[in-house]
C-alpha cells in the first residue's frame, strides 16, 4: 500500500512537472517567435527549473528530461538564428550564465556551447573543456547524470576528432578523448555515489534505479569507441588505462561489472587482443562481489568469435600470447576471489577452452592444462550438484568433442576422465550421452582396445548403475541411451582382427557390469560385432591360409557363448535364442560342426525350458526352422537329431493353425536346393500331408465349435508349398495331389457353411494366376505346369 | 542543535531580504509657478545619461566625472503677459548627503553658487549662461538604504512675496579608477571540525563592476549532507559613527554554485558575472558620513536547512569604460 502511494505521488509530481514545463515552454515559444532573447532566456530557465526536482525516480525523471530535451532543441535553433542576426555568440555564452539557478544555467550553457562550437569562433576543445568543467556544479547524482548525458548528447557530433570539421591542432584527438573521458569519469562517480546516498533501507531500490541509469554512463564509452582518431596506440596508452583506472577505483560492484562488459562490447576485437594484458590485469582488482567470470567469459567469447572470423587474424593471437595471458589471468582471478562459486570457475574454464579450441586447435597440451586446472579446483570437494555448475561442466567437456569431432582427441587428454570423476551421477550420465552422441554423429572410428577401455571408463554412467541409481523402471530416456550405447558398440572397428578381438573383450568386460537392465541392449550388438569378426577371419583364412593367428573363430565362439550365457540370468530367452541361432549360422559358415551343434543345443534348451509363451514359441520355432534349413555343416546324424526335434516342436504347438504352419515349414528342412545330400522327398511329402491333416482338423474343429467351417487359408498355403516342391522336382508331389488339393480348396470355399473370406479368395486367385503364368511361360517348367488342369 | 561553530563559520537564523522603503521628500508644487525655468547643459545632447527611477518614473540623468566643468544655460520665461519681480537669480551646485536616520537632514559637502541676475523684473524670456569650472566632485552619486548622496543644480529666483521660484536639475557623478596595481586572490581554508572543511579561492580581491568572479570551492572533508551551495553578493552600508552607527546589509545577488551533495575531493567551479547586478564601487568613509562595502558570502545549506557560511570582503571599483 505504501509503495502504491509513492507511485501515485510520483505520477502526480511528474504531471505537475510536465505541466510547469509545458507552460514555460509555451511562453518560451512566444518569445522565440517574437525574437525576444531576454524572455526566451527567462522562460527557458524557468522551464528547466522543473528538472530541479528531487522527487522523481530515474524513470520518471527521464520522461521529464526528454520533454525538456525537445524544447532545448528548439532553443538551440533559436540561438543559432540569433547569432546570424548579429548577436555575438560570446555574448550569448555569457548571457546564459547570468541565470541564478545552476541547473537551468548549465543546460542553457551546454545548449549555447553547442552553437558556439558550430560557429567555430572558438576552438571546440576550449568550449568543451569549459562545459565539462562547469558541469561539476551539479553534484546531485540523478540531475548530474542527466545533465552530463545532455552534454554528451549535444557534443558527440562536435568533438574535435580527426577528419571532423571541428578538428583542431596536433593534439586534437587527445582533446576529444580527454573531454569524453572526463565526462565519463564524472558521470561514473555520480552514478556510484548514488548507491551510498539516502536511507539504507532503500538500498535495493537504489540498486535497481541505478541499473536503469547505467546506459547513460556507458554511452560515453560508446562515444569513445566512435572517435575516429582513437587508434590502437591511443587506446593502449590513454583510453583503456584511464577507463580502467576509473573502473577499478570506483570500487562499486554494479559499475565495475557493467563497465567491464561495456569495454569488452564497444571496442574492436583487435584492440582487446593487443591490450589483453592491461584489460586482464584489471580483473583481479575488481570487487570480490563482481561477477568477473561473466566478464571474462564475454571477453573470451568475443575473442573466440574474432578468431573464428578468419584464419588471417590468428597470427595476432600467437603474437600476443593470448592463451598464456588469459590462462594466467583466470588463475589470478580465481585466486583473488575466494568465494567465487564453483559454477563461476567452471564457466571461466569453459570459456577459455572455447577460446583455445578456436585459436590453438593444435595445442592439445593447452586444453589438457585447462582441464587440469579445472580438476584441481573441483577435486577435494563434494561432487557437483549445483545445476548451473554442472551445465557449465557439460559445456566444458563438450567443447573439445564438438571441435575435434573425434573422441580420440578427448581420450588423449589425461585430465578429461578426471573431470568426469568429479561429476555427480546425473551429470556423468548426461556427459556420457553427449560423448556417445558425438561419436555416433561423427562416425568416429575407435580402433584400439586401450582407447575403447578408456572410452567405456569415460561413459561408465551409461554402462553400469552408479551408486544409488537402482530404480528398475525402463523409461524412454534409458532406452534411448542404451540404444545409443548399442550403436556405439557397433561402430567400434579395427582392421586388425587381433586388436578387434581385444576390443570385443574389453567391451564385454565393461558391458557385463551393466546389470540386467542393460544387457538386453548391449549384448546383441557385441555378439553381432563378434560374428562379423568371425566372418572376416573366415574370409581371410581363405586367402591367407596357414596363418598361425591367435585369433581363431573358435576362441571367439567361446567368448560369445560366455557372453550369451550372461543373458540367461535375465528372462530374455527369445533374445538369447535368436543370438544362439545367429552364432550357429556363423559357426556353420566356419564349418565348425560341433560348435554349431552346441549353439543349436543351447537354443533348443532355451526353447524347451524357458520359452513358455505360445506366441513366442511360434516365432521361435520359425526362427529355428529358418536357421536350421540353411545349415549345411551338420552330418546326417546331427541334422536328423535337430530336424527331428524341430518337427517335434512344431507339432506340439498349442494352436492348430500354428501347428499346421510350423509343420509345412518343416518340410523345407528336408529339401535343400543346393545340397544334394539333403533331399528327402518322402519326408517332405510327409510334412505336407501332416500339415493337410492338421488343416482338416482345424476345419472340423471349427465346424464342431462354431457350426461353420473355417477359412481355407491354410489349405491355400499348403497348396503353395505343394507347388513349390512340385516345381523343384520333388517327384512324390504329383499332379493329381495338386489337383485334388485345388478341388478341395474350391469345395471348402464354395460350401454353404464356409464364410466368405476375401483374403482367401484373393490368395487363391493369385495362386491360380501363378499357375497360369507358369503355363504361359513355356519351357520345362511350363510343360510341367501344363499337366495341372483344373 | 549542537553544531560546532568555528570562528570562521556562523549559523544564521534567518535570511530575509532586507526590504527597504524609500520615500522622497518632495512636495509637488501646488500652485502654478509664475514662470518656467529651463536648465540646459552645454553638452546635454552628447553627454552620457543614466536612467534612474524617481517616484515611479524613469528619468534620464546626465553623468559627470570629478573635476569636470559644468556649464550651460538657464532660460526663464514668464507666463505670457506677466512679469516676474525678483530679488536676484542664482544657480547653485550642491553635493548633498542625506541620512534617513538624521531626520532627512541634508548635509552639503559641496556648495558652489553663481549670481545670474541682480534684483529686477523679467518681462520676457531671458537666458543666462553659467559655468562651474573643474568642480571637485570626489564622491559618487549613491542611493542606498539609509543614505543618499546626490548632486543637483538649483536655480532660485528669490522674491519678496509668493516665495522663491526654484528649479532643480539632478545629475549623477561617477568616478572611474584605474585598475589596482595589487590585486591578490582570496584563498582560504575554512571549516567546522570533523564536519566540513573547504578551501575556496576567488581569483581577485578587487573587482570592477563588469568583472567576472572566477574561483573554485574545494571540498576537503564532507560529513554533512549538503543540499546546495550559493554565492551571495552582499552590500553593507554603514551610516553615522560611534554609537549612532547604522548598518544595513542587503543581498544583491544570490547565485547557485552547486546542486547536491559533494564528496571529499570535489572541486566546484565558480564563475559569476557581475554585470547583471546593480553594483557600485566600494565607498569608504564618505565625508565621515557613511561607508558602503561589498562581501562575497559563500553559503552551504544542508538537508536540514542549516546554513553554513563564510563572508569575504571584496573591493569594488569603477573601471573607466574606455579602457
Amino acid at each position: 500500500m505504501i509503495s502504491d502511494g509513492v507511485v501515485e505521488d510520483e505520477e502526480k509530481w511528474l504531471s505537475a512537472g510536465i505541466a510547469g514545463l509545458q507552460q514555460n515552454a509555451f511562453h518560451m515559444h512566444r518569445a522565440l517567435d517574437s525574437n525576444n532573447l531576454k524572455d526566451a532566456l527567462k522562460y527557458s530557465a524557468q522551464m528547466l527549473s522543473e528538472l530541479r526536482t528531487s522527487r522523481l525516480s530515474p524513470h520518471k525523471y527521464y520522461e521529464l528530461y526528454m520533454r525538456a530535451f525537445d524544447e532545448l532543441r528548439k532553443l538551440e535553433i533559436f540561438f543559432k538564428e540569433e547569432t546570424s542576426r548579429g548577436c555575438s555568440i560570446v555574448e550569448l555564452y555569457e548571457l546564459v550564465q547570468h541565470a541564478g539557478n545552476i541547473l537551468p544555467r548549465l543546460y542553457l550553457l551546454c545548449t549555447v556551447g553547442s552553437v558556439y562550437i558550430k560557429s567555430k569562433e572558438a576552438p571546440a576543445k576550449d568550449v568543451l573543456k569549459d562545459l565539462v568543467e562547469m558541469c561539476r556544479g551539479i553534484q546531485h547524482p540523478l540531475r548530474g547524470l542527466f545533465l552530463r548525458s545532455y552534454l554528451s548528447q549535444v557534443s558527440r557530433d562536435k568533438l574535435p576528432d580527426i577528419g571532423s570539421e571541428y578538428e583542431g591542432d596536433a593534439d586534437t584527438v587527445m582533446d576529444a578523448v580527454e573531454f569524453v573521458l572526463q565526462n565519463f569519469t564524472e558521470m561514473n562517480k555520480l552514478w556510484v555515489r548514488m548507491q551510498h546516498q539516502g536511507p539504507a533501507r532503500e538500498k535495493d531500490k537504489r540498486g535497481k534505479e541505478r541499473g536503469e541509469l547505467r546506459d547513460l554512463v556507458g554511452k560515453n564509452l560508446h562515444v569513445l569507441s566512435q572517435i575516429e582518431g582513437v587508434d590502437l596506440e591511443m587506446y593502449k596508452e590513454t583510453v583503456l588505462p584511464r577507463v580502467l583506472e576509473q573502473v577499478v577505483n570506483c570500487k562499486d560492484e554494479l559499475a565495475q561489472y557493467y563497465l567491464m562488459d561495456c569495454i569488452i562490447q564497444v571496442f574492436p576485437d583487435e584492440y582487446h587482443l593487443q591490450t589483453l594484458e592491461t584489460l586482464l590485469s584489471a580483473c583481479p582488482q575488481l570487487q570480490s562481489s563482481v561477477d568477473v567470470e561473466t566478464v571474462l567469459s564475454r571477453l573470451m567469447e568475443r575473442l573466440s568469435n574474432y578468431a573464428a572470423s578468419g584464419s588471417e587474424v590468428l597470427p595476432e593471437f600467437f603474437q600476443v600470447e593470448a592463451f598464456a595471458k588469459l590462462n594466467n589471468s583466470i588463475g589470478k582471478v580465481i585466486e583473488a576471489q575466494e568465494n567465487m562459486p564453483i559454477a563461476g570457475v567452471v564457466t571461466l574454464y569453459a570459456s577459455l577452452l572455447t577460446f583455445t579450441l578456436q585459436v590453438h586447435p593444435d595445442r592439445l597440451d593447452y586444453i589438457d592444462q585447462i582441464l587440469g586446472a579445472c580438476v584441481k579446483k573441483l577435486s577435494g570437494r563434494e561432487k557437483l550438484n549445483d545445476s548451473k555448475a554442472t551445465k557449465q561442466i557439460v559445456a566444458l567437456l563438450s567443447a573439445p568433442l564438438e571441435k575435434y569431432k573425434d573422441i580420440d582427441t578427448a581420450l588423449n587428454l589425461s585430465n578429461y576422465p578426471r573431470i568426469m570423476e568429479c561429476l555427480n551421477d546425473g551429470t556423468h550420465k548426461e556427459m556420457a550421452n553427449v560423448i556417445v552422441q558425438n561419436i555416433l554423429k561423427n562416425k568416429t572410428c575407435i580402433s584400439t582396445a586401450e582407447k575403447v577401455d578408456a572410452l567405456f571408463e569415460l561413459i561408465k554412467g551409461l554402462i553400469r548403475d552408479l551408486d544409488g541409481d537402482t530404480h528398475d523402471e525402463l523409461d524412454a530416456d534409458f532406452i534411448e541411451e542404451q540404444n545409443s550405447v548399442a550403436r556405439l558398440i557397433q561402430i567400434l572397428h579395427s582392421d586388425d582382427p587381433e586388436e578387434m578381438l581385444k576390443v570385443i573383450e574389453t567391451v564385454r568386460k565393461h558391458i557385463l557390469t551393466g546389470g540386467r537392465k542393460r544387457l538386453p541392449y548391449t549384448v546383441p550388438p557385441l555378439i553381432f560385432s563378434s560374428l562379423k569378426l568371425v566372418r572376416r577371419l573366415e574370409k581371410q583364412e581363405e586367402s591367407v591360409s596357414g596363418d598361425e593367428a591367435s585369433t581363431t573363430p573358435k576362441k571367439i565362439f567361446q567368448l560369445v557363448t560366455q557372453t550369451i550365457e550372461a543373458l540367461t540370468s535375465i528372462p530374455v530367452p527369445e533374445l538369447a535364442l535368436g543370438l544362439y541361432l545367429q552364432c550357429a549360422e556363423a559357426a556353420n559358415d566356419c564349418d565348425l560342426e560341433p560348435v554349431a551343434y552346441e549353439f543349436f543345443t543351447q537354443a533348443y534348451i532355451l526353447y524347451e525350458e524357458e520359452i513358455t509363451d505360445s506366441k513366442t514359441q511360434v516365432t521361435s520355432i520359425h526362427l529355428i526352422i529358418g536357421t536350421l534349413q540353411r545349415m549345411h555343416v551338420f552330418g546326417v546324424e546331427n541334422r536328423d537329431a535337430l530336424t527331428h526335434k524341430a518337427t517335434g516342436y512344431s507339432a506340439k504347438l498349442l494352436k492348430k493353425p500354428d501347428q499346421c504352419r510350423a509343420v509345412y515349414a518343416c518340410s523345407h528342412l528336408f529339401w535343400l536346393d543346393d545340397h544334394d545330400s539333403i533331399r528327402d522327398e518322402e519326408r517332405v511329402l510327409l510334412c505336407l500331408k501332416r500339415a493337410l491333416r492338421i488343416a482338416n482338423a482345424v476345419q472340423q474343429m471349427a465346424n464342431a465349435t462354431r457350426g461353420s467351417s473355417g477359412s481355407a487359408l491354410l489349405f491355400i498355403e499348403i497348396l503353395n508349398k505343394y507347388l513349390y516342391f512340385y516345381e523343384k522336382g520333388v517327384s512324390q508331389i504329383t499332379v493329381e495331389s495338386i489337383q485334388d488339393l485345388i478341388k478341395l480348396i474350391r469345395n471348402e470355399m464354395q460350401g454353404d457353411a464356409s464364410p466368405s473370406d476375401p483374403a482367401a479368395d484373393a490368395f487363391l486367385a493369385s495362386t491360380l494366376r501363378y499357375i497360369q503364368f507358369q503355363k504361359d511361360k513355356g519351357g520345362a517348367v511350363g510343360d510341367k505346369y501344363m499337366l495341372i488342369t483344373d | 542543535m549542537n553544531i560546532l561553530v568555528a570562528s570562521l563559520f556562523l549559523v544564521s537564523s534567518s535570511d530575509d531580504a532586507n526590504a527597504f522603503f524609500y520615500s522622497q521628500n518632495y512636495i509637488i508644487g501646488a500652485f502654478k509657478p509664475a514662470c518656467s525655468i529651463t536648465i540646459s547643459l552645454a553638452d546635454g545632447k552628447s553627454r552620457k545619461q543614466v536612467a534612474l527611477k524617481e517616484n515611479g518614473k524613469t528619468v534620464l540623468i546626465p553623468i559627470f566625472h570629478n573635476q569636470e566643468t559644468i556649464s550651460g544655460k538657464i532660460s526663464i520665461e514668464p507666463i505670457s503677459g506677466k512679469k516676474v519681480e525678483h530679488n536676484g537669480i542664482k544657480v547653485e551646485l550642491l553635493g548633498q548627503i542625506e541620512t534617513y536616520f538624521d531626520r532627512g537632514n541634508f548635509y552639503d559637502f559641496t556648495f558652489l553658487v553663481r549670481e545670474l541676475d541682480i534684483p529686477g523684473e523679467i518681462y520676457e524670456r531671458k537666458t543666462f549662461p553659467f559655468e562651474f569650472p573643474t568642480v571637485e566632485m570626489p564622491y559618487e552619486t549613491y542611493n542606498g538604504a539609509n543614505v543618499r548622496l546626490r548632486y543637483v543644480l538649483k536655480v532660485s529666483i528669490s522674491r519678496n512675496y509668493g516665495g522663491s521660484i526654484v528649479e532643480y536639475q539632478d545629475f549623477v557623478v561617477r568616478n572611474c579608477s584605474p585598475p589596482p596595481s595589487i590585486n591578490n586572490s582570496i584563498k582560504m581554508e575554512v571549516g567546522i571540525e570533523d564536519c566540513l572543511h573547504i578551501e575556496f579561492e576567488y581569483n581577485k580581491s578587487k573587482y570592477h563592476l563588469k568583472d567576472v568572479i572566477v574561483g573554485k570551492i574545494y571540498f576537503l572533508l564532507v560529513r554533512i549532507k549538503i543540499k546546495n551551495m550559493d554565492l551571495e553578493i552582499r552590500r553593507r552600508e554603514s551610516t553615522g559613527s560611534g554609537t549612532n552607527t547604522h548598518v544595513e546589509t542587503e543581498t544583491l545577488a544570490k547565485f547557485e554554485l552547486m546542486d547536491g551533495a559533494p564528496v571529499r575531493g570535489e572541486s566546484i567551479p565558480v564563475r559569476l558575472f557581475l554585470s547583471p547586478y546593480e553594483l557600485a564601487p566600494t565607498y569608504l568613509n564618505i565625508n565621515n558620513k557613511f561607508s558602503v562595502k561589498y562581501y562575497l558570502n559563500l553559503v552551504l545549506v544542508d538537508e536540514e536547512d542549516r546554513r553554513y557560511f563564510k563572508q569575504q570582503e571584496i573591493t569594488m571599483y569603477r573601471l573607466s569604460e574606455t579602457s
